[in-house]
């Protein structure tokens, strides 16, 4: 047993850290810093810088144009990206639709979609959720009926974040009605400017547009866009959760914010004195730190697991479950430390470069957006109590 | 980066564990428990020559210090079997301040014979009002003639009728709580002037109110520099706690496996309770405690040598908060979840629970390492 990072681990942060120092504009990395806006052009341009550099697949083995890094470098890569304020990687394509083709696709399809995530072409987009299918996502209704040799595509999805975007969009549709819902369940490739595919904005809570509805009207889609067998779609999505979910902690996103709202009670004032010094408020602090701390080595636990080829299990559900309550509880604390500064809201004050007068202070903006947008994390990638519904059957065994 | 035990590491633990499977079930240990010394000398002379006493022993007299994997690896099987030895106590906190406070002859007096489990060495530092405060020692020690004489009295110290040598922390200047002008003393417990008033705890251990009225101490009886014991102390106070979460990571998952395996068993409505998602989302909690709990412990044992004191008074407490959490959550669920069955005697579970009660509440609180994280924090 040892929990510190070996020699060369230590080299490759520096590498890391080097290579951000170096290579991320200024302006982008403090739009994430500050919790702005980061607009796709932003993404896109990040992940080009990336593959330039031969790092646009961090988490994809060496076949495939990937890094191939073990489960450890990739948290070093990702905790690193966090701290210097990167935009997020896309893990659509990345985390998601690439595996799978990788491991369940075929060759043609491996060419023609794989080195397209890398270099940043293709922008993808999940459809899984439907208005009646969430967390029972089994019962979802969208169909794919065969017409020759191609699937005719009709049904609703939704959620479906980041669509108005995207070139193309994998999702589950049904292709059988006979047997357990399960079974008749599809993993389809379907490209996004189709005639047919419609895609209608969900405005949230925060004022966002970060969701959408996607609509198929009779929607052609070729038999080749099938990924692996008809029926067996339900298989490859628990697969691609597991991945989805292999470094759900956010760990390195939580410490950077939690050094964020640290800054801010730092020049907050409660009673005369910093608000840091607040006990009441140093304890909740403080609360979230340690939470953080103990999360940072379950998920070391679990990577190492991983990295011993134990495919990601149930424990990330336990990953995702404390993952978001840090998130949130961060969110949470940051809203409470500006106090009424919280409540002016003006959208445009989210972009960067924003130009007209200040209300409070500058980084209290966005808090109240990013509190608001942040209940999702409980919701989204399978709610919290499916996780410990998951939690109770695959690891208890109740 | 990684968590994997050597071989060695893994045929300790396996002998430990099958040791108390054997020597430790449920009722072995109710007996041991209603004995008239609350303790048993036969698994205490055992574990000695299993080698399990000198895990914390430096390896010039006879012992396998810092053994840290393998102190966690032993503390958490004896928390899953509820040992009621003085193991804490002497293996530990003694060992930890007889190697580093004393001299080269009185170590070599003391450990070799602690190692074997002929001599047992309990600290006596706890004093009432004090509650945490480490440095809080209103016991005096006063030179005098040929040595020092004693007066105080000592708070709850844990297994002081099984030791044959209390180490004694007495003010030899200073204010009442500076941290500079503590002194420790070793005081055999029969000596003239020492009075216990021992009762049980109640998780089953053994402890008593020390007084102690004008004892006469040789010089030799002090360990180490005259009023500054503190360092030692505190050191020693966080090897105990790392000592503590690996023990508190045993009995958790004890008390967890212990519900799981009730709940599948009992029935209400004609079904198994474990059925109920309502029970069922509340152990999905538990486990989470569990898990985190045994992150902190691992942690835990990686800072309890540390030299950066600051680092690793953090570390620890930031472990011990995660661990005294889970303990009154895991602990409290538990006994609900078992019913009427949870609140008697007669089931493991009320025992895990009274056990994981004391953890939370020995060597400093959750609020009192909340606090100590936030103060070595800024």
């Amino acid at each position: 047993m040892d929990l510190t990072f070996t020699p060369e681990e230590q080299r490759f942060r520096e590498e890391v850290r080097a290579f951000l120092e170096s290579s991320l504009p200024a302006a982008m990395r403090h739009k994430v810093l500050e919790g702005l806006h980061v607009p796709p052009a932003d993404t896109l341009e990040w992940q080009r810088t990336l593959h330039r550099h031969g790092w646009g697949g961090p988490n994809w083995p060496v076949e495939f144009g990937g890094t191939g890094w073990d489960p450890v470098r990739q948290f070093i890569f990702e905790e690193e990206c966090a701290a210097a304020g990167t935009p997020r990687l896309l893990p659509f394509g990345l985390k998601m639709v690439g595996p799978v083709i990788m491991r369940f696709g075929n060759a043609a399809q491996h060419r023609r979609f794989l080195p397209r995530i890398l270099s940043g072409e293709d922008w993808w987009c999940q459809g899984y959720s439907e208005p009646e299918a969430g967390s029972d996502l089994a019962s979802l209704r969208t169909r794919a009926d065969r017409n020759g040799d191609h699937y005719v595509v009709n049904g609703q999805k939704t959620w479906i974040t980041l669509a108005q975007h995207a070139d193309w969009i994998f999702c589950l549709v049904r292709t059988d009605w006979s047997g357990k819902s399960q079974a008749g369940i599809s993993f389809l490739l379907i490209d996004m400017r189709t005639p047919g595919v419609t895609v209608r904005p969900i405005t949230m809570l925060d004022g966002g547009h970060e969701v959408n509805e996607v609509w198929f009207e009779d929607v052609r889609v070729p038999v080749e866009n099938l990924v692996g067998e008809e029926n067996k779609g339900w298989t490859y999505a628990k697969f691609l959760l597991g991945h989805e979910r292999a470094n759900i902690a956010g760990i390195g996103t939580s410490k950077r914010e939690l050094e964020r709202l640290r800054r801010i009670a730092s020049v907050e004032w409660k009673h005369g004195r910093p608000l840091v010094e607040d006990p009441m408020f140093a304890a909740r602090l403080a609360q979230v730190e340690i939470d953080l701390m103990a999360l940072e080595i379950t998920n070391l636990r679990v990577l190492s697991a991983e990295a011993e080829k134990r495919a990601p299990g149930p424990e990330a559900s336990l990953l995702k479950i404390k993952g978001t309550e840090i998130q949130q509880a961060l969110s949470e604390l940051m809203v409470q430390a500006v106090g009424p500064y919280a409540l002016p809201f003006r959208i445009e004050a989210l972009e960067g470069g924003f130009q007209g007068d200040l209300v409070g202070p500058e980084y209290a903006a966005p808090l109240a957006a990013t509190y608001c947008n942040m209940r999702k994390a409980s919701i989204y990638g399978g709610s919290n109590e499916i996780q410990k519904n998951i939690i109770t059957q695959m690891i208890l065994g109740l | 980066m990684h968590f994997n035990l050597t071989d060695e590491q893994g045929a300790l633990r396996d002998m430990v564990q099958r040791f108390l499977a054997q020597e430790y079930a449920f009722d072995a240990r109710g007996k041991i428990l209603r004995s008239a010394d609350g303790w048993s000398r036969e698994i205490w002379a055992k574990l000695g020559e299993m080698g399990l006493l000198a895990l914390q022993v430096p390896e010039e007299h006879g012992g396998m210090a810092p053994a840290s994997v393998e102190t966690m690896l032993t503390m958490t099987a004896m928390g899953k079997a509820l040992v009621v030895e003085p193991y804490l106590s002497s293996a530990i906190l003694g060992t930890a301040l007889v190697r580093s406070l004393g001299s080269k002859a009185q170590r070599e007096e003391l450990l070799p014979a602690m190692a074997e489990g002929t001599r047992i060495a309990a600290p006596a530092h706890g004093e009432a009002g004090a509650r945490y405060d480490l440095s809080r020692v209103a016991t005096s020690a006063r030179r005098g003639g040929a040595g020092f004489t004693l007066d105080g009295r000592k708070a709850v110290v844990l297994h002081a009728s099984a030791a044959d040598l209390l180490l004694v922390t007495a003010r030899t200047s200073g204010e009442v709580d500076d941290e500079r002008g503590i002194s420790l003393f070793a005081v055999p417990r029969d000596s003239p002037g020492v009075k216990l008033i021992a009762y049980p705890t109640i998780d089953g251990q053994r402890g008593a109110d020390v007084t102690l009225s004008g004892v006469l101490l040789p010089e030799g009886a002090l360990l180490g520099p005259e009023g500054g014991a503190f360092p030692a102390l505190s050191a020693a106070w966080d090897l105990g706690v790392a000592a503590l979460c690996a023990e508190a990571v045993g009995v958790l998952q004890a008390t967890l496996d212990a519900t799981t395996e009730y709940t599948r068993t009992r029935k209400q409505f004609g079904v198994p309770i474990a059925r109920f998602q309502a029970l069922q989302h509340r152990m999905a909690d538990m486990l989470m405690h569990v898990e985190q709990a045994r992150s902190m412990s691992y942690l835990s044992w990686m800072y309890a040598s540390s030299e950066d004191g600051r680092e690793r008074r953090r570390r620890l407490s930031a472990a011990k908060v995660t661990v005294g959490q889970a303990c009154r959550f895991v602990g409290q669920q538990a006994v609900q979840l078992h019913g009427g069955m949870g609140v008697t005697d007669e089931l493991a579970v009320s025992h895990c629970f009274k056990r994981l009660m004391a953890i939370e509440m020995s060597l400093g609180d959750t609020e009192h390492h909340l606090e100590r994280f936030i103060t070595e924090s800024k």
